[in-house]
């Protein structure tokens, strides 16, 4: 297995160069430099002086993938892509371009996302996988075409619906909890009750409706007959045998976004003041700040990798016949 | 179920409040809530220049001036200066300020001005959550601060927006920047300015200064009411450069140390930012005059009394509209602007135009303030373009028609909920130079009837467009039809109702407008080039003088050949020579004279189609008093009290939980289970079905 994980690690490699070179060029298409000097600066009294000196003090002077003026391997290693990149890689963020510590916002940001994001996770995964196997031990019945139906509903409103209508609901009408904000310790307890109940309701639907379609293929299966055969009761059928050998596919979409769970939620965060990474990194977008932004797709590069190496990891735990080679 | 409906019942009679959003520790104290919705991107008095961060910046850092909070036209009014300064001739030419300043001011508390904090281990500077932890000192303000903060203007580590400008006025600025730049070679080590002499800026004594400026520059007063001239002690650059600082984003550009009513002491611009009032602050009467209608709005009761009154400020990130309005609405947020998606629900606009707050928010006891920004939003033309640019006949009627064209009347009632006010020349509405009344509209654009501006008909644009030679919207000689382009920046799908109406505009004159729907790079670059056709931007004043204003007109200033801020390039050899003269001149008669010439000749050729002046519609709370907008300063939190009492007691009425329908839905879901688990043990004992 170690020799697998290695084997993963170094495949990475190209992988993470690759995002990053797609990154840079992404970005690069559509700012320049100069815009993201002006940008940074202001659109007042911006002198052409105070862009270039604003350009060389971070490296931006210098040419985007090839340098044709440098001597030797110059060529390749004075360029803006080069020198972001390598210090990338050894992990080092450096600043945003309003001059604050990356790595310091990172960590300082990362506590907020996950207390969003963990709760939302594991409650969502077990109320869906409760309501899959609920729809599908109940199926062709009432209960079964009822329960679809919802699922159908809920995913085809958007999650900005749940969002206002939950903040007006259960905020403003009700006035159960804060519309909006955060703050530590047991504090956040009711910052977070809002946005977990609504991540976890807008995610009911589309959740709800694979589990249950994974769960109703292995019931068809002849090991399940024979479950019922031997006389089995059908709870035991379902939680024991079912869900179990369910778990493969389950684990192949639920192990990959444990690692991404660091990223934080782009709207909810930005809807309910969460100060995590999801909201950071829309602030980086919208900022034209390059380096947010490239720092921030590499992590998620990084993190997505992992996951899909827990992922093939965890299949052998949850089925014996894996062997990874 | 019934045990569910007690519960609902007992909980609902609560007294206490869910959603508070703040600490149970803050109830009842005397704090003042408000929100931000953009992060500010600097806090270093040198850089900082948006508004976004003056609401920080301009209550921690005092320059020598400031605005006086309740007159109007603004007026400059000393800070920590003992006057206004008056420019005095000097010997080598240009004009002399000498700035004393008021002794005995000191800093707020700060771990700068305790000399072992200069000198801290890395290791230590990595344990800290906060630059307050350490121990704190003050010292007294001095000249040399001034002096100081003069020269970070040139400091090649700093970005000042302004470094450009005042290179130009004062003296030795320039030079000091180039010296400078050829002597920071070490980046590691710290850059004391005190070592470098500007020749232009001088101490007199520990309390006062000179500033020697090239030639009289009658604006530089105002410069003097901005963070850019604000004191800077030479310790807390030292105390932010020390090792081990910038990882933990302690530098001075985020951890502002002034001499203002509050200093900040909380800094997490992704989530809250707290002042608090600065124990130091010497203390300053409220203004005991103002306006004719400030006393009777309640603005004159504090008068005289020592400021600030309030002791903390709290800011909250609020980056959607839907959650800062309502929390504003529960008494969370203290006072807010207005969404335009609730305008009608905070607001009506009767046929007459008279503006009143809905029954709603007068129920709230919530008070309305409008003011007219001190900005102009214009469409521009590019005078370097051949259609519709320059100062041939053809293209000065051709831009007389789409000017009239042009309803901004209309756009103002559609797209602002009536916010805005119609401009007839450059200048902003309380600026000296601009006219009132029937001396104040466009005569190419408007004619005064019934005692108001009424836009001319579209006939008359029509045969305005036929005399430049295209009429019926065709070019006369080649029957091609006119087709005109129009740049600007997208927000999204939700724009095409702004786009399609600059298209009705163009086309009741039967010319077909072309949009650019481009990004703000792409759109920047355009201008930059001078490529543009048509297009739209605006002007938010630094200061209140035409100047300001008429600048943004001045052949000196074309963006396309200088990069100046005259995105139109309009040149007008007689405007450009009037502008030259009147920019240094006092507001004389002879100046407002030259002024009206000046708006003739931008009417005659109309270098922009015309344009508005936002209207900033701002709600308070009841018990939030002494608030009154002023465009030019944002140290306006010294002058805000909060009555504390009312406000905790509209706040629990208002926010007492509604537990039962919360407690029906899981009864529901409960119920909703119940056929399930019924079915569920049929099955369970069900006997097997026979073959």
């Amino acid at each position: 297995m170690l020799a697998y994980i290695i084997r993963r690690t170094l495949y990475a490699i190209p992988i993470l160069v690759g995002v990053n070179l797609i990154t840079f060029a992404l970005f690069f298409l559509v700012n320049t430099p100069d815009d993201m000097a002006r940008m940074q600066l202001g659109v007042k009294r911006v002198t052409p002086e105070a862009i270039q000196k604003w350009k060389a003090e971070r490296g931006y002077d210098k040419p985007l993938l090839w340098n044709a003026d440098a001597p030797g391997a110059g060529r390749l290693t004075e360029t803006i892509f080069f020198e972001k990149s390598v210090k990338l890689f050894a992990l080092d963020f450096g600043r945003a371009e309003d001059n604050r510590d990356i790595t310091n916002e990172i960590r300082t940001r990362m506590g907020p996302s996950l207390a969003l994001a963990i709760p939302v996770f594991l409650v969502g995964l077990a109320v869906n996988i409760t309501f899959a196997l609920g729809m599908a031990f109940f199926r062709a019945t009432y209960l079964d075409l009822w329960g679809v139906i919802l699922c159908v509903a809920m995913m085809s409103i958007s999650s900005l619906f749940y969002i206002i209508g939950g903040q007006y609901l259960i905020s403003k009408l009700w006035h159960l909890v804060p519309i909006s904000g955060f703050a530590g310790g047991a504090d956040a307890l009711k910052f977070l009750v809002l946005p977990v109940l609504i991540g976890v309701i807008g995610g009911i639907g589309a959740g709800s409706r694979w589990y249950r379609t994974l769960f109703l293929e292995e019931m068809g299966k002849d090991y399940v007959r024979t479950a019922r055969a031997k006389g089995l009761a059908e709870s035991v059928v379902m939680f024991r045998h079912v869900l179990q050998n369910a778990m493969i596919p389950i684990l192949t979409g639920v192990v990959v976004v444990i690692p991404l769970l660091f990223m934080g939620s782009l709207i909810t965060e930005s809807f309910f003041g969460i100060p995590g990474l999801g909201s950071y990194t829309i602030d980086a977008i919208q900022a034209q700040d390059f380096a947010v932004v490239r720092a921030m797709v590499f992590i998620g590069s990084v993190l997505y990798i992992i996951g899909l190496l827990l992922t093939d990891l965890s299949y052998t735990l949850v089925d014996p016949r894996v062997r990874l080679g | 179920m019934r045990a569910l409906l007690v519960l609902a019942v007992l909980a609902g009679g609560c007294s206490g409040v869910w959603n508070d959003p703040y600490p149970a520790s803050d109830r009842g104290k005397n704090i003042l809530y408000s929100a931000f919705t953009e992060r500010p991107k600097h806090l270093d008095p040198v850089q900082s220049y948006t508004e976004d961060e003056a609401r920080f910046t301009q209550q921690v850092y005092e320059p020598p001036l400031q605005y006086h909070y309740l007159k109007r036209p603004y007026e400059l009014v000393p800070l920590t200066a003992l006057e206004v300064p008056k420019a005095v001739p000097a010997r080598g030419g240009g004009v002399v300020y000498t700035i004393r300043i008021r002794p005995g001011i000191h800093y707020q508390p700060h771990p700068a001005f305790v000399p072992e904090n200069l000198s801290l281990a890395r290791e230590r500077i990595a344990r800290l959550d906060s630059p307050y932890a350490l121990p704190l000192g003050t010292r007294e303000l001095l000249a040399d601060d001034y002096i100081y903060e003069i020269k970070r203007l040139a400091s090649p580590r700093l970005h000042s927006p302004i470094f450009g400008l005042m290179a130009e006025k004062i003296v030795g600025l320039g030079e000091l920047a180039e010296r400078l730049r050829k002597f920071d070679t070490r980046k590691q080590d710290w850059l004391d300015l005190r070592k470098h002499r500007l020749e232009g800026v001088e101490k007199v004594d520990d309390y006062t200064y000179r500033v020697q400026l090239k030639a009289p520059y009658p604006q530089f007063v105002y410069w003097l009411a901005m963070p850019f001239f604000a004191p800077v002690p030479w310790e807390a650059e030292r105390f932010f450069f020390q090792p081990g600082m910038a990882e933990k984003n302690f530098t001075l550009d985020w951890w502002p140390v002034g001499t203002g009513a509050y200093m900040l002491t909380e800094n997490d611009p992704n989530a809250k930012m707290e002042l608090v009032r600065n124990p130091n602050f010497r203390g300053e009467p409220y203004p005991s005059a103002g306006e004719a209608e400030d006393g009777p709005a309640g603005l004159l009761q504090d008068a005289g009394r020592t400021m600030p009154f309030v002791e903390r400020v709290v800011f909250s990130r609020e980056k959607e509209a839907i959650p800062y309005w309502n929390k504003f609405l529960q008494g969370y947020y203290d006072s807010s602007a207005i969404p335009s998606d609730t305008f009608d629900q905070a607001v009506r606009v009767a046929v007459g135009g008279e503006v009143a707050l809905t029954p709603e928010m007068q129920d709230k006891g919530i008070r309305l303030r409008t003011s007219v920004d001190t900005t102009i939003l214009y469409l521009g033309v590019n005078w370097l373009d051949a259609t519709v640019g320059g100062d041939g006949e053809r293209a000065r009627k051709l831009r007389h028609a789409l000017a009239i064209a042009m309803d901004w009347e209309e756009f103002i009632s559609i797209f602002l909920n009536g916010r805005g006010r119609v401009a007839h020349d450059p200048l902003a509405p309380g600026i000296f130079g601009q006219r009132t009344g029937r001396a104040a509209i466009n005569p190419l654009t408007h004619v005064w009837e019934n005692g108001r501006a009424e836009r001319r008909s579209i006939e008359q644009a029509r045969q305005l467009l036929a005399e430049a030679g295209y009429p019926n919207g065709r070019d006369a000689k080649t029957g091609e039809p006119l087709v005109l382009y129009l740049d600007t920046v997208g927000r999204g799908p939700g724009d095409k109702p702004r786009f399609d109406w600059w298209r009705r505009q163009f086309a009741k004159i039967a010319v077909q407008l072309e949009i650019r729907d481009t990004d703000w790079n792409r759109f920047q670059e355009k201008i930059r080039k001078g490529s543009q056709q048509l297009y739209i931007l605006g002007w938010n004043a630094d200061y209140p003088d035409p100047e300001n204003f008429l600048f943004l007109l001045h052949g000196a200033q074309s963006r396309a050949a200088t990069q100046g801020e005259n995105s139109s390039n309009y040149v007008n050899a007689e405007f450009d020579r009037l502008f030259e003269r009147m920019k240094t001149m006092a507001n004389t008669p002879e100046r407002q004279a030259i002024i009206d010439r000046m708006v003739a000749l931008y009417r005659r050729d109309a270098p922009w189609l015309g344009g508005f002046h936002p209207v900033s519609y701002g709600l308070t709370h009841a018990w939030m008093m002494n608030g009154k907008p002023n465009n030019m300063a944002r140290n306006n939190l010294k002058y805000l009290r909060v009555d504390v009492e009312r406000r905790a007691a509209l706040r629990r009425e208002w926010n007492q939980p509604v537990v039962w329908p919360a407690l029906l839905i899981l009864a529901l879901l409960i119920l909703s289970a119940v056929p399930a688990i019924r079915s569920y043990r049929r099955r369970e004992r069900m006997a097997a079905k026979p073959a």
